[in-house]
């Protein structure tokens, strides 16, 4: 038993060269041990530290009165480990060791882990390796162990579910009612416990296969039993009751029309800039000749965005209003940053639309190929319903009354058919720049004479929040990936469904590769729990980065979120140049992923508004067509089903920089 | 490719010598050989002698085989043709019907036998042999955190090495760790182009991009070759040239090569008259749909009409095992051309061939419109449907 052999990459056969001349054929001859048996018998130092962080953090809140008999639990639990670790194989011939070992393997295969080697190796050497035998007697002594923690378990009522943050309030419970998870090491015998990563030392759950499935529990990944049953919105109501509500904004409009510069001057005017800074921005782009930059570049961090003078990434902020916590998202306008700003969309809300008033420039980015029509379009078919209109820049038109009503008139025709309903579109006058009706009531008497509505952020303050779905299984949207302060990498992206503790484990993207919440932060403060809606980064601690990218999804490992390369949606073609056709390759939008596709197959053109099957299996789909199609992508994605999860049953799709259609996922195969 | 003699009899039947010179000529060469062909080239095999005592020892001769080709595998990424068949001529080494695989090798000449040469196979020879085909270019496309590395030869578009870097977002207060990522990630893609460009044979290198990328990346391009001296990056600066492109994935090649300035700059590249003819066939499909059909059948019924003006076809179906259905095919390039037609043969190594060998393969633009083809609709594979309905457990 040396423990300084490499056994994952030895070569078996140069090991027992010789081995087999002796003897013709050993008991092992045909499967001689593989690594996974070999790891059980060897020291590693890296497995027993895993099984005893797991079970520390597993025991966590447990309340004092179980210590004693914890401990008691903790010492047998310790002393097996140690058994089996510093544990000597008696000194026996060749034939004798061989037919041990493969006693002990059978034996292994039907206990599983939870009895020490010492434990088989005597047992079986006692009934000179008889198997009836040796079962018979490990599995009784193990009964006869795991009979009065069961008694406790028994006596124990139905244990009421307590959220980390309650249990201090909640009155001692009597000391044999046991709220932690029962042991695994005293259950009997189970081979239904498909090798709980955690022990194995293995990430990747595996697919068992067979009969197992029928004997294993529902679940293929195992979870605590806390995150089994959790009450989501019993836990929402505690943790979220006494705050304000979130809410993400996204701020989008043709470029230039003054999007950051507006977002950054009401974020002076809020106080979330300090002076020191906004001056040292003003001197700054002063020194540019850029000065009417100053309030863009709060928003605008990188060189890159500041020299060229616009917005490339989606920038974030906070704002805080009476009743709300607002996230803003400022996107780009510029059209090669649209895939940057479809991500930021997909996070959002509620839309902030931003028109420049200036004559000339809201007629260019309001006609085709101007990206005012693309962007309203976009956010209304990532979900986003309500839309605040901010006609910008009016003081250059001189506070025109005219103008204003002009623009309404032309935006409002076209918000509708963009499929927007009129009671949640407000039309807001003011000026980035100047800083007029942003914050406070319009000054300007050329405004004041015919305008008397709400400043913007009361325009803000009046959005509605939606719905959020906590009670429904996990899924969260990676939207990022960057080094965190501590160890490891964070992810960060936003919670689309579900809760999310600490210490939960989950599943990571289309390779399902499983891991564990270590930290949860949510604008730089550390959270126990946080819902759907939620902006968060999450620390994963023991995960290849290269696994993680943007775009992909996090699961609840209890209900997994389908992965496939192919799915059939039904989509509504926008003005298209060329018609879509079989085999048309299209980049495919969905959350923060970009992904190529291709559309392998048009099964159905639809009629827009009734949905009947217009033409089976059409040649080409024209412009403003609505159809069935199937798309494949050529790596597996996460996708769910819109009727399933409205959130993450959205697609787009772009082709050479234009948006030519929408959709949701009807099927996914 | 060289030709080196070719003797073809009235009844189509014959052999041919050529000598592979570059890589592309594999990809020819590999168009052209199917299955049943007899190859007769050079090569090594491994012959096994015994000696009267039993012992026996193994030794490399290199020899000229022929054999009877069963199997043919190309590496696009290596660009080697592996043929697998049966010796068919007995030599002192190895027996008749022994297995072997003929690697063929650059540089050295093979004789291509076909018990029928048909117009496709013959017009492959003379393109492979035209030396005025090949333009060499190489092209990045790239975005923030991806980049693929091309190169597009005449008939190949291959992608050398694709980098996917993910960086991270720019936020609140730190943007460092984005500038470092980017920094990271030009790094890799110019390594790329150091080892993957052979500035000797490419004419122009195109970087495409999104929004500033490509600017960016090549002003971190050209101070880091300063920095670091690397002379052969400064030598050809002036062959870079930095177009638009949407997105940094291998599809918006197309519209690289539709950019008029790589127009001028690369003539008339058959990558690039390929992706013309793929627009316009698309552009027919919008303005009127009774003039432009794809799939098999349509197509076939719009030949039978003499109707087809332009037909669109993928080298991959002529790759095809089977002999009937490859003929087929011949005698509609052939009829399409007898009765005036221009055909286009794609290449499916190409962006745009790609994208019509999932079009079914075969498109055709039509010199009259025919609305009767449309209304025949075509009921025959309801495979989709099937599919779907038992997809719904999960």
């Amino acid at each position: 038993m040396s423990r300084h052999r490499i056994v994952r990459t030895m070569d078996y056969n140069d090991e027992y060269d010789g081995y087999d001349d002796i003897y013709g054929h050993s008991v092992e001859d045909e499967h001689c041990i593989s690594p996974t048996d070999a790891q059980q018998w060897l020291y590693d130092r890296a497995r027993g530290q895993q099984s005893i962080s797991a079970f520390i953090s597993k025991n966590k809140d447990i309340q004092e009165e179980d210590a004693d008999e914890e401990e008691d639990e903790d010492a047998a639990f310790e002393k097996a480990r140690r058994d089996s670790e510093s544990f000597q194989m008696p000194q026996l011939d060749e034939i004798e060791q061989a037919k041990l070992s493969s006693c002990v393997d059978e034996v292994r295969s039907v206990v599983g882990d939870a009895v020490s080697e010492r434990r088989i190796v005597e047992t079986s050497m006692k009934f000179d390796y008889d198997m009836q035998k040796i079962l018979d007697e490990i599995l009784n002594e193990e009964t006869k162990k795991s009979a009065k923690p069961a008694v406790n378990r028994m006596k124990a009522p139905p244990a009421p579910v307590l959220p980390k943050t309650v249990s201090k309030t909640v009155a001692t419970p009597p000391p044999k009612i046991s709220l932690k998870e029962p042991r695994r090491g005293f259950e009997i015998p189970s081979p239904k416990v498909p090798s709980s990563p955690v022990v194995s030392g293995r990430n990747t759950p595996v697919d068992i296969s067979g009969d197992d499935i029928s004997r294993s529990s529902a679940t293929l990944f195992k979870v605590s039993k806390e995150q089994a049953v959790r009450n989501a919105r019993q836990l929402y109501e505690k943790e979220r009751a006494d705050q304000k509500s979130h809410i993400h904004m996204i701020v989008i409009g043709h470029v230039d029309a003054g999007k950051s510069t507006l977002m950054g001057h009401l974020l002076y005017d809020t106080g979330n800039v300090s002076q020191r800074v906004m001056h040292k921005h003003e001197q700054e782009s002063k020194k540019l000749g850029k000065q009417s930059f100053m309030y863009a570049w709060v928003l605008d961090e990188t060189g890159e965005e500041r020299a060229r003078g616009i917005t490339m990434d989606v920038g974030q902020s906070r704002i805080e209003t009476k009743t709300k916590i607002v996230t803003l998202l400022d996107a780009p306008g510029h059209k090669d940053f649209i895939p940057n700003m479809i991500s930021g969309a997909t996070q959002a809300d509620v839309a902030l639309l931003v028109v420049d008033a200036t004559r000339g420039e809201f007629e260019s980015g309001f006609e085709l190929g101007g990206q005012t029509r693309e962007h309203a379009i976009l956010v209304r078919s990532l979900g986003v319903n309500q839309l605040g209109v901010v006609i910008n820049k009016l003081d250059t038109v001189g506070w025109s009354q005219e103008r204003f009503t002009e623009i309404v008139m032309k935006l409002k025709s076209f918000l509708k058919l963009a499929g927007f309903k009129d009671s949640d579109v407000s039309f807001t006058p003011c000026s980035g720049l100047t800083g007029e009706n942003l914050t406070k009531k319009a000054q300007e008497s050329a405004l004041t004479s015919w305008y008397s509505g709400p400043h913007l952020l009361d325009v803000i303050e009046n959005f509605k929040i939606p719905e959020r779905a906590i009670d429904r299984p996990l899924r969260m949207s990676v939207s990022d990936i960057y080094k965190g302060t501590g160890s490891g990498f964070c992810i960060s992206g936003r919670v689309e469904t579900g809760v999310l503790c600490l210490n939960d484990k989950v599943l990571v993207g289309a390779s399902r590769e499983q891991a564990q919440v270590k930290s949860l932060t949510m604008n730089e403060f550390p959270q126990t729990c946080v819902f759907a809606g939620d902006q968060v980064s999450v620390t994963l601690p023991a995960l290849d980065i290269n696994n993680v990218t943007v775009g992909c999804i996090i699961s609840d490992p209890q209900t997994p979120i389908p992965v496939t390369t192919r799915f059939q949606a039904r989509i509504i073609v926008f003005n298209v140049k060329v018609p879509i056709t079989m085999g048309f390759p299209v980049l495919l939008h969905h959350q923060s992923l970009i992904e190529p596709a291709v559309v392998c197959k048009l099964t159905a053109s639809i009629h827009k508004s009734t949905g009947e099957v217009v033409k089976k299996k059409p040649r080409c789909l024209g412009n403003n067509s609505c159809a069935l199609v199937e798309l494949e992508t050529s790596r597996p994605i996460c996708i769910e089903r819109y009727a399933d999860f409205k959130e993450l049953g959205r697609v787009m799709l772009r082709v050479a920089g234009v948006t030519i259609a929408a959709g949701m996922v009807t099927k996914i195969r | 490719m060289k030709l080196l003699g070719k003797y073809v009899d009235k009844g189509m039947q014959g052999n041919v010598t050529l000598m592979p010179e570059e890589s592309e000529d594999m990809w020819h060469a590999y168009n052209l050989i199917a299955e049943g062909d007899s190859v007769r080239s050079t090569t090594i095999r491994k012959v096994q002698n015994e000696t009267a005592t039993g012992s026996s020892t193994s030794n490399r001769v290199r020899t000229t085989l022929t054999i009877a080709v069963e199997s043919i595998d190309f590496d696009t990424q290596a660009c080697v043709l592996r043929l697998k068949g049966r010796n068919i001529e007995e030599n002192q080494y190895v027996k008749m019907g022994a297995y072997h695989t003929l690697d063929l090798e650059l540089n050295r000449k093979f004789e291509l036998r076909k018990p029928e040469w048909d117009t496709i196979a013959l017009e492959r020879i003379e393109m492979a042999c035209d030396p005025t085909q090949s333009a060499d270019v190489a092209a990045v496309v790239m975005q923030e955190g991806l980049a693929h590395v091309c190169l597009i030869t005449a008939s190949m578009t291959l992608v050398r090495s694709k980098i996917e870097v993910s960086i991270p977002r720019k936020r609140k207060g730190s943007v460092q760790q984005h500038e470092k990522g980017l920094a990271k990630f030009y790094e890799q893609v110019m390594q790329s182009i150091l080892r993957h460009v052979n500035f000797d044979v490419v004419k122009c290198v195109l970087i495409a991009s999104p929004g500033f990328v490509r600017d960016q990346f090549y002003d971190y391009m050209f101070q880091q070759a300063v920095k670091m001296d690397y002379k052969l990056l400064l030598d050809n600066k002036s062959k870079f040239m930095l177009v638009h492109a949407s997105s940094g994935f291998k599809h918006s090649l197309k519209e690289v090569l539709q950019d008029p300035a790589v127009l001028a700059k690369m003539s008339d590249t058959k990558a690039a008259g390929e992706v013309k003819a793929l627009e316009q066939f698309y552009m027919m499909l919008q303005c009127e749909p009774a003039k432009a059909f794809y799939g098999k059948k349509h197509v076939l019924q719009a030949a039978e009409s003499q109707a087809i003006e332009t037909l669109l076809i993928s080298d991959n179906l002529f790759r095809c095992q089977d002999v009937a259905l490859r003929k087929e095919y011949v005698n509609l390039v052939e009829s399409v051309r007898d009765a005036g037609g221009e055909v286009k043969i794609f290449s499916s190594m190409h962006i745009s061939g790609e994208q019509l060998a999932q079009l079914t393969g075969i498109a055709a633009l039509l010199r009259f419109p025919m609305p009767e083809l449309e209304d025949s609709d075509d009921d025959d594979d309801e495979d989709g449907a099937a599919g779907g309905a038992d997809s719904d457990s999960d």
